[in-house]
């Protein structure tokens, strides 16, 4: 069951957010949202709890509205799976400010780690390339994670898409807000918009 | 092919002037014949971006990042893709966010395909169970006001509002061999 020389989710997700400046954060349904929470609260972090599938979309009409701010979508390969046909919608319009990473443990962890499709036949980084998301890849090592966390700085050459292995091992949770009032009202008064 | 009524102002004509009026900026759709000379003139428009979708539910939660990042949305959809979209439906009381649909309604009035009938009934309810304001319009001469009020309740009061659009408007689609 354990591979070698897989990524540590927190590493991963604390290096991207490291040097955020002025980037939003979606966090997908499950461990991904524990993640940035552990990475450090945000007034740009958007926290899902639920609506499984729709981050990705929720990252895109985000970007749309907001063409200068780097907006990076986190989330899992299961949550990835339910919304692929987002990633054919982001190929479509092509958002240049957008970055979508999958921490893929291959498994379901919050709900006991039911093994998901990315373990044996589904590949995520295939299907973002083939829906038009030309910059699309697999990252393994800390570099790569580096890279991929200043180029989404850069809000001109997305949109850009990459698969992260990392380990199963199901970490302690570290809950962020619940209440998605609060933080995407927080994300718009961060930006600006003020309350109806 | 549709037999559409026969009216001096276009309906769908109405509608885009009051998307406008509205600063509507994102527009998602599945394409749909009931919507279609409304979805050309979004996609012709400079202030709004037309983004076609593969399923309903991307729609929803679309709006829910427009409406992060500061921008109104309409969501164009018929009746058998308002199923598609029940779970996603929660993120408008969780996020308490404007939501609007106009739904051109499909498996009433003199349908032909059967297969639109059950989900074309259980729309209203499906909306209504998810806490979503239904309000209609089944007369070419309704549609302004219809879609106004649907649209200055959504985006004034952050009250989620699903304008049907009945099949009586549209004109029931005829299939020809």
């Amino acid at each position: 069951m354990s591979k070698a020389n897989l990524l540590d989710r927190r590493a991963v997700v604390s290096q991207l957010l490291r040097d955020r400046k002025g980037a939003i954060a979606v966090g997908g349904l499950g461990a991904s949202t524990y993640d940035i929470a552990a990475a450090g609260d945000h007034d740009r972090n958007l926290y899902l709890w639920g609506g499984m599938g729709g981050a990705v979309m929720i990252g895109l009409g985000l970007a749309l509205a907001q063409p200068t701010l780097p907006v990076i979508v986190i989330t899992g390969d299961g949550e990835m799976l339910m919304g692929m046909g987002s990633l054919a919608t982001v190929g479509l319009q092509q958002p240049k400010n957008l970055s979508i990473i999958v921490l893929d443990n291959e498994a379901y962890g919050e709900t006991g780690g039911q093994a998901s499709h990315t373990g044996a036949t589904a590949d995520l980084v295939g299907v973002a390339s083939a829906c038009g998301i030309k910059d699309s890849k697999a990252i393994s090592t800390m570099a790569e994670v580096e890279a991929f966390a200043s180029s989404l700085q850069d809000v001109t050459a997305g949109p850009r898409f990459a698969s992260a292995k990392i380990d199963a091992t199901n970490l302690e949770r570290v809950l962020s807000s619940r209440d998605g009032t609060y933080t995407v009202n927080r994300i718009r008064g961060s930006l600006g918009h003020t309350p109806i | 092919m549709h037999a559409r009524a026969d009216t001096a102002a276009s309906w769908p004509e109405e509608i885009f002037s009051i998307l406008q009026r509205f600063d509507v900026r994102q527009v998602p759709y599945v394409p749909d014949a009931g919507h279609s000379e409304l979805i050309e003139r979004v996609l012709g428009s400079p202030s709004m971006r037309g983004i076609a979708l593969t399923t309903e539910e991307e729609g929803v939660a679309l709006l829910a990042g427009a409406w992060a990042g500061g921008q109104r949305g309409v969501l164009l959809m018929q009746s058998s893709g308002v199923g598609n979209c029940i779970n996603m439906l929660s993120l408008t009381q969780i996020f308490r966010f404007p939501f609007l649909t106009l739904v051109t309604m499909r498996g009433e009035w003199g349908e032909f395909n059967p297969w639109q009938v059950p989900m074309g009934s259980s729309t209203p309810a499906v909306f209504e169970l998810s806490g979503i304001k239904v309000l209609r319009a089944s007369q070419p001469e309704e549609v302004r006001e219809v879609v106004e009020a649907g649209a200055a309740q959504a985006y004034n009061a952050c009250t989620p509002t699903a304008v049907l659009l009945s099949q009586r408007l549209i004109g029931a689609k005829v299939f020809t061999k």
